[in-house]
């Protein structure tokens, strides 16, 4: 049982990964309903441009940090720009190639500045057992993933906070509901999305330090956003709590089926069993598990 | 001046419903026909044939496959490279099991194949739409790719996974070289492009447009959603596996599960973005775009003597750039730029 418990705990603890970087697509997708495939290519360029700093300058973790999240700011406001304006009021389709695009020119970008070879990131926090729970419970759990729930945790509680309490996160809200009447009651709808890209483009460092400290900071890190997409059809597109509950969802419900099926078919189903999962889910609940009710008149 | 339809009258329901009505496009594509079938083979190098023209071919069938899928019945799929595999290595098990089967035939068998694992992914269709369906397409992906490499049987217990592809003789006529399985890729295509181009202009076609421009709606006044849209599906991954055993048979010679990733996938839905969606030619514009680009990027890098860590990096965002550049510029793609040089060309030299 105790197996079974530390199999769970340290799915949930992925799924909490998942979930930092299911929240990137879901602030962007919500407002500005782009579907931003780009995501996983910024979780790299994050996580590499903040140990590239840290390499090339020889400066710490807490210098380098600021003149990441400056560099994230900046590429947000360039996409911003440079992308999207350009192609305001195109097909949805056209707006997720164009990120297919970005993700290309992101990822060359990254690894022309700082090269391609895989990078090891020292994280204040040691990826070890936490001797607490192994007294007192006798459960494995990484003292490192419970600091990422805790981070993600602080991460959510201040998008919340940002979304509900500022001048900015209510007008993030007003062109999430509607852009017409967004832009009618005069709130600047391109000064609001570079805003957004530059948050998704935070959300995406705190991931990308978690899962460069966790892997190494490659180019395995782009495929961290195709883990993503089931935690989000599960969760809907547009939910923030949705993308919590599917993270947790879809990597408890990985690591069992991996622990406890995975031998019985030869392994390796990690990759595709959170699509069926959430594939299954949808013939249920089409719109995920807190998206918004689509209502579709002639 | 050339190009005018002026005088060409129509005087039965035959002429006027005839699939180029205007006679320059007839003789046009007549005369690339004639320059595809005789002039290439016979002035075309060996490396142009089977690194240029038969991977463009092949991908062009593809991209027509997936266009007639997301263009013309309006689904999403990030799958199509899983299609592609299945045609491949049903073809491949077609072959290997039934001594004696005649390897076009196979081909068709591969397709078939593919059309049924098309129909059982395309089942959640009937429920969901947009993004929701694109993502959950992308289960194809992984799943089909991880039953080839999991399942020994599909890959006849090969240790390496990479498995020769038999040669190709139609009887007994072995197509071997280059300019051979170029001029079989491009039977196989031209037959079946007429096919896409025909079934589209057809009811069927009608009903898939009617789907794709609002399903409810297409409901409403009697077409049967669920057989449209699982037709649209198992034309379409029909066409995507016969493409995926040209693949392994004219342009790779293996069969391997490995080449038909996702990367493959987005490669081909990038074709039909470029190119058009929702259009036939614009299928084949973008296989060329999408094909030529990283051959002449290399060029442009080797001649500019990067070193080639730079140069690949440099590569993928340039790729990257042009594809936003594309989007921006003409977001309904090469095909539409296409059809306003037609009308331009109507007019010309006296546009008033």
């Amino acid at each position: 049982m105790n197996f079974f418990f530390e199999v769970l705990i340290g799915g949930l603890l992925s799924g909490v990964m998942y979930a930092l970087v299911a929240i990137g697509f879901v602030l962007i997708y919500k407002a500005s309903g782009v579907f931003n495939f780009a995501q996983g290519a910024m979780v790299y360029f994050a996580a590499l441009t903040c140990v590239g700093v840290m390499d090339k300058l020889g400066v710490s973790l807490w210098i380098a940090l600021p003149i990441t999240v400056a560099v994230m700011i900046v590429l947000g406001l360039a996409i911003e720009r440079v992308v999207l304006r350009p192609l305001v009021n195109q097909p949805e389709i056209t707006l997720f190639m164009a990120t297919i695009g970005l993700a290309f020119f992101i990822e060359g970008l990254a690894q022309l500045m700082f090269g391609a070879q895989v990078r090891k990131l020292e994280l204040p926090i040691e990826d070890v057992p936490s001797q607490y729970l192994m007294d007192n419970y006798n459960i494995l759990v990484s003292q490192f993933d419970i600091m990422a729930a805790a981070v993600c945790g602080l991460l959510v509680t201040t998008l919340a906070l940002l979304f509900s309490k500022t001048r900015v996160g209510r007008a993030l809200r007003a062109v999430a509901d509607d852009h017409q009447a967004a832009l009618a009651v005069g709130i600047p709808l391109q000064r609001i999305w570079a805003v957004l890209w530059a948050v998704a483009g935070i959300v995406a460092l705190v991931a990308g330090l978690l899962w460069g400290a966790r892997n190494g900071v490659q180019f395995a890190l782009t495929f961290v956003a195709l883990k993503a997409l089931p935690v989000l059809i599960l969760g809907g597109f547009t939910s923030m709590p949705g993308a919590i509950v599917g993270g947790l969802v879809i990597g408890a419900s990985e690591k069992l089926a991996e622990v406890y099926i995975g031998p019985l078919v030869g392994g390796g189903i990690e990759g595709w069993f959170p699509y069926v999962l959430a594939l299954l889910f949808l013939l249920v609940r089409p719109e995920g598990l807190f998206g918004e009710k689509i209502i579709r008149r002639i | 001046m050339l190009y005018r339809e002026a005088g060409q009258f129509k005087t039965s329901y035959q002429a006027d419903g005839q699939i180029f009505p205007i006679l320059q496009d007839r003789i046009a594509l007549l005369a690339m026909l004639a320059v595809a079938v005789v002039a290439v083979p016979l002035l075309a190098s060996p490396y142009v044939l089977s690194a240029i023209l038969i991977p463009f071919l092949i991908f062009s069938l593809a991209a027509l496959g997936l266009n007639i899928l997301t263009g013309y019945a309006g689904q999403l799929s990030l799958g199509t490279a899983a299609f592609m595999a299945v045609g491949a290595f049903a073809s491949y098990n077609f072959i290997l099991r039934i001594p004696g089967l005649p390897v076009l035939l196979a081909f068709v068998l591969g397709g078939l194949s593919a059309a049924l694992v098309g129909i059982a992914f395309g089942l959640p269709s009937l429920r969901i739409r947009g993004f929701y369906l694109a993502a959950a397409t992308l289960a194809t992906q992984f799943f089909v790719v991880w039953c080839l490499t999991k399942i020994p049987y599909l890959t006849n217990y090969s240790t390496s996974g990479v498995i020769t592809a038999q040669p190709i003789v139609i009887l007994g006529y072995a197509f071997d070289t280059p300019d051979r399985k170029y001029l079989l890729v491009l039977a196989v295509v031209a037959v079946m492009a007429l096919l896409a181009k025909n079934m589209i202009r057809s009811n069927v076609g009608r009903s898939w447009m009617a789907v794709r421009d609002m399903d409810v709606a297409a409901e409403v006044i009697g077409f049967r959603l669920m057989r449209t849209k699982l037709l649209a599906f198992a034309v379409s991954s029909f066409y995507c596996g016969v493409a995926g055993a040209l693949y392994a048979y004219a342009y790779l010679g293996t069969v391997e599960p490995e080449a038909y990733n996702l990367d493959l996938s987005f490669r081909i839905l990038f074709m039909i973005i470029i190119g058009g969606v929702g259009s036939v030619l614009g299928s084949f514009l973008g296989a060329a775009f999408i094909v030529l680009l990283p051959v002449l990027l290399n060029v442009v890098a080797h001649s500019l003597a990067l070193p080639t860590s730079v140069a690949s990096n440099l590569e993928l965002m340039v790729f990257g750039a042009l594809i936003i550049f594309f989007l921006i510029v003409e977001p309904h793609g090469l095909a539409r730029l296409w059809q306003i040089g037609k009308e331009k060309l109507r007019l010309w030299p006296f546009p008033h």
